[in-house]
């Protein structure tokens, strides 16, 4: 497992995770910095990830989307405020419509990333961290009133 | 997307892990099926009470009352603040439960990213190798 440690902060809504690469920095970086590389890793195998624009460069931008099993699509994008080749990437993470318009509904995060040599290896730490715990409870609200339901439902369906 | 609202929530959920919900549920469904515990949740809306104070309350061990506690804050339906010398028992179950929740369903796609990156890495080089601006 290339995951060194999590850490979750539950005050300031923040996600830390360290990994560990036996790779050097700057294949690391390609993964990031490569479309096509991107594609194959950021979205899960369900939602794979097509990647349309793609521009590392400060106010630049990433706009991609994800195709679900129902031929359904999703669209993100990054707007990146600050990049650093092969070391430090730094971007506002948030979906969207087809235009890149970002949505009201979903919750955006600030995500930095960094690339270390260490011993021969490469460590990235990434720091992401969402926007606002209002927009995030409004989001999370409806996901899991949904949960309960389908959970309360399946007990149902037991005790019948 | 299909539906705003709801159905743009668990799309959310299902791109960005895919998987997750159950336990959570299964989390809160334990923590909540005990008596002592929902009473805990009743009792520390505004969260004055310390654990030791907590335990004065119910005919039960300080121990046995600190591991009901441990169970609702694992479930997100509690949390403990510090002040001074005391840790004072906050049950705020909704905020706590879904910040946890949008940090776990983070973290889930974080490691299976991390995973895929992994995978790639592996992978063998191609001999033509050039640098990108």
């Amino acid at each position: 497992m290339s995951v060194t440690s999590v850490d979750k902060d539950l005050d300031t809504l923040t996600l830390t995770l360290v990994a560990h690469f036996d790779a050097p920095a700057e294949r690391v970086w390609d993964l990031w910095a490569d479309p096509r590389k991107l594609e194959r890793w950021w979205g899960p195998p369900t939602y794979p990830a097509t990647v349309e624009k793609h521009e590392l460069v400060p106010g630049g931008g990433v706009t991609y989307f994800m195709t679900g099993p129902e031929g359904d699509r999703h669209f993100g994008w990054w707007r990146i405020t600050a990049v650093n080749p092969p070391r430090s990437l730094e971007f506002r993470d948030g979906f969207g419509d087809e235009d890149g318009n970002p949505s009201t509904e979903l919750p955006v995060s600030t995500v930095r990333m960094q690339l270390v040599d260490e011993d021969g290896r490469t460590r990235m730490e990434l720091r992401s961290v969402f926007d606002s715990r209002e927009q995030l409870e409004q989001v999370l609200a409806m996901g899991m009133q949904e949960g309960l339901t389908l959970a309360v439902g399946q007990m149902d369906a037991l005790l019948a | 997307m299909g539906c705003p609202g709801a159905g743009s929530a668990i799309t959310y959920n299902r791109m960005v892990v895919d998987r997750g919900a159950d336990e959570i549920v299964d989390r809160l469904f334990h923590a909540l099926a005990d008596p002592t515990r929902r009473d805990i949740v009743r009792r520390c809306a505004d969260g004055e009470l310390s654990v030791s104070r907590l335990a004065q309350a119910y005919p039960m061990s300080f121990a046995a009352v600190q591991k009901h506690v441990a169970v609702l804050e694992r479930a997100g339906l509690v949390r403990k603040e510090r002040r001074g010398r005391e840790q004072l028992v906050r049950s705020d179950p909704y905020a706590i439960q879904r910040a946890r929740q949008a940090l776990d369903q983070l973290e889930t796609a974080w490691l299976g990213r991390v995973d895929r990156m992994s995978g790639l890495l592996a992978e063998p080089e191609p001999d033509t190798k050039g640098h990108r601006p």
